[in-house]
């Protein structure tokens, strides 16, 4: 087993890693920018590194300065968190350049998922349901007009390396569609560095379902089941759950079963996900593989008893998977939210700036992570995600029930958050009913005015 | 010399950028004349970008902050000469 750890990562994901690191006599490593001198993970690491000023390509995307923290401390492994160099295959051939275990995949595999359009082609080679579409790269406008006709109205355009919903356009007409296409070509080189763009039939008001695999380095796959992460704002999670209100069993061995399929057939290790679309009539789509530790994998981790972070330890040390699928059983619900440092009465404008006072939920079946303190002077160069509150229930209903009561216990003063407009999705018929789609949001906002 | 200045002020704390991306050249030079509603930077505040406006026209006199350098809420960014 490792020693020592480096987590290339800040905010409340570092100290999520460095507590199951404490658990398993693991010496920390943390790395912080001039920003976050005074933050929570710099405190609980038993070492912390400087790597540099606030803007995150200097420091926590400076691949050289956290590999030398990494040496210089004596570190064997690095965890990257998720964002920042997590998915950067680079970075993870650096790594292993310099002896350091990444605990993830390896970096060819980072390229080979990161390339939205290989992991297509590879996924409807292997019989996995794909949305009907160009799969590669349109090398036209002409070639966009044949495949739009082929699937039919509407379409949505989709950029091969990017991500995260960033730069995806609906097209509803053939005029459209050779407009936007232009458009999407110039959004996709200014933000990805890739002006390559593909075509597939557009699912209304889709579920976003995803599963978790774990994967050894012995060839050894298996899922958690699945999370439900349909309540979106502008494709940004808000909300996400375990399991998901839409599957049943069936669905779920048959979407499980599929999901390793692929990362098998990638050459997958370490943790990842597997994401699908789902229609409703409950066809479901691949999507795209985060080759990564998840924000929301506490959801997994509240219903499947099992810890994630610990699991990408060991499988990274070399260890094997002692997990069967059969022994794999979800129990009961969890639901998480995320808290965002943005005001969602200014449409969830970013919210900076000092933690002036504090009081967490507590109580049976709730788990808060975060970074926050009294105090605290939340920087505005990361990202908005201040906490995430987890809580777990026998049923769908009794979560539901533990979060609003969790929220309404959540005070954060001096900022704004996005804690009331959790209440709000909390107590709607529809989120109680489980009717929801990654357009639910979209509409709620507009209802609520 | 008598002459009218004012400073573009940050909206928000962040990131101060002066081009719209690394290769691109800067929105504003020092002496370059503004228009009311010319973007003259942007302030990234928690991965949003937002683009700044001159709110009246004038000439850019001086650029306060160093590209890519944090600024804080309301601090100067640039100093302008009324025309």
């Amino acid at each position: 087993m490792f020693r020592k750890i480096l987590i290339a990562n800040r905010g409340e994901i570092a100290l999520r890693v460095i507590r199951t690191c404490k658990e398993m006599g693991i010496k920390t490593v943390a790395v912080y920018s001039d920003a976050d001198r005074e933050s929570l993970h710099v405190k609980y690491a038993d070492e912390a590194v400087n790597i540099g000023p606030p803007l995150s390509r200097k420091s926590y995307l400076n691949i050289e300065r956290i590999i030398t923290a990494a040496k210089q401390s004596g570190a064997q492994a690095v965890h990257p968190g998720y964002g920042f160099l997590a998915e950067n295959a680079t970075f993870a051939e650096a790594c292993a350049g310099e002896g350091l275990k990444f605990i993830g995949p390896t970096g060819k595999t980072h390229r080979l998922t990161g390339e939205k359009t290989a992991a297509l082609e590879i996924a409807a080679k292997e019989g996995i349901p794909v949305s009907p579409g160009s799969r590669g790269a349109l090398s036209s406008p002409e070639e966009a007009v044949r495949t739009a006709r082929e699937t039919g109205y509407p379409v949505i355009l989709k950029a091969s390396g990017g991500g995260g919903g960033r730069g995806m356009k609906v097209a509803f007409t053939e005029e459209e569609l050779i407009n936007l296409l232009s458009v999407a070509r110039g959004e996709a080189l200014a933000a990805f560095r890739n002006p390559d763009i593909y075509l597939e039939k557009y699912i209304p008001e889709p579920r976003h379902i995803e599963f978790q695999i774990l994967a050894d380095e012995y060839g050894n796959f298996i899922h958690l089941g699945e999370r439900e992460c349909s309540i979106q704002k502008r494709y940004q999670k808000l909300v996400e759950e375990s399991p998901s209100p839409f599957l049943d069993e069936d669905l779920r061995e048959k979407m499980g079963r599929a999901a390793v399929k692929i990362m098998r057939s990638v050459g997958y290790t370490n943790a990842g996900t597997v994401e699908f679309l789902v229609d409703a009539e409950k066809n479901f789509y691949f999507n795209e593989i985060n080759s990564r530790l998840q924000v929301e994998h506490p959801v997994t981790e509240m219903v499947t008893g099992i810890d994630l972070v610990r699991q990408q330890i060991i499988i990274a040390a070399g260890g094997r998977l002692k997990i069967d699928q059969e022994t794999v059983k979800l129990k009961g619900w969890s639901l998480e939210c995320r808290i965002n440092a943005e005001d969602p009465e200014e449409d969830f404008k970013p919210s900076p700036g000092t933690v002036e006072s504090l009081i967490m939920p507590g109580g049976f079946g709730v788990r808060v992570d975060t970074h926050l303190y009294n105090g605290y002077d939340i920087p505005p160069f990361y990202d908005s995600l201040i906490a995430k509150l987890v809580v777990w229930g026998e049923g769908r209903h009794q979560a539901i029930s533990r979060m609003i009561r969790a929220l309404a216990e959540f005070r954060i003063e001096g900022v704004k958050t996005t804690i009331p407009f959790h209440k709000r999705v909390m107590e709607d018929e529809r989120f109680i009913k489980g009717e929801i789609n990654t357009h639910f949001l979209a509409n709620l906002v507009r209802e609520v005015g | 010399m008598d002459k009218k200045i004012f400073t573009i002020n940050s909206p928000l704390s962040g990131t101060f950028y002066r081009r719209p991306s690394p290769e691109d050249p800067p929105y504003v030079e020092e002496g370059d004349e503004v228009q009311p509603g010319s973007v003259v930077c942007i302030v990234e505040s928690m991965k949003v970008f937002n683009e700044v406006r001159s709110e009246r026209a004038g000439i850019i006199r001086k650029v306060l902050i160093e590209d890519e350098d944090p600024v804080m809420i309301n601090q100067p960014m640039f100093e302008v000469e009324v025309i």
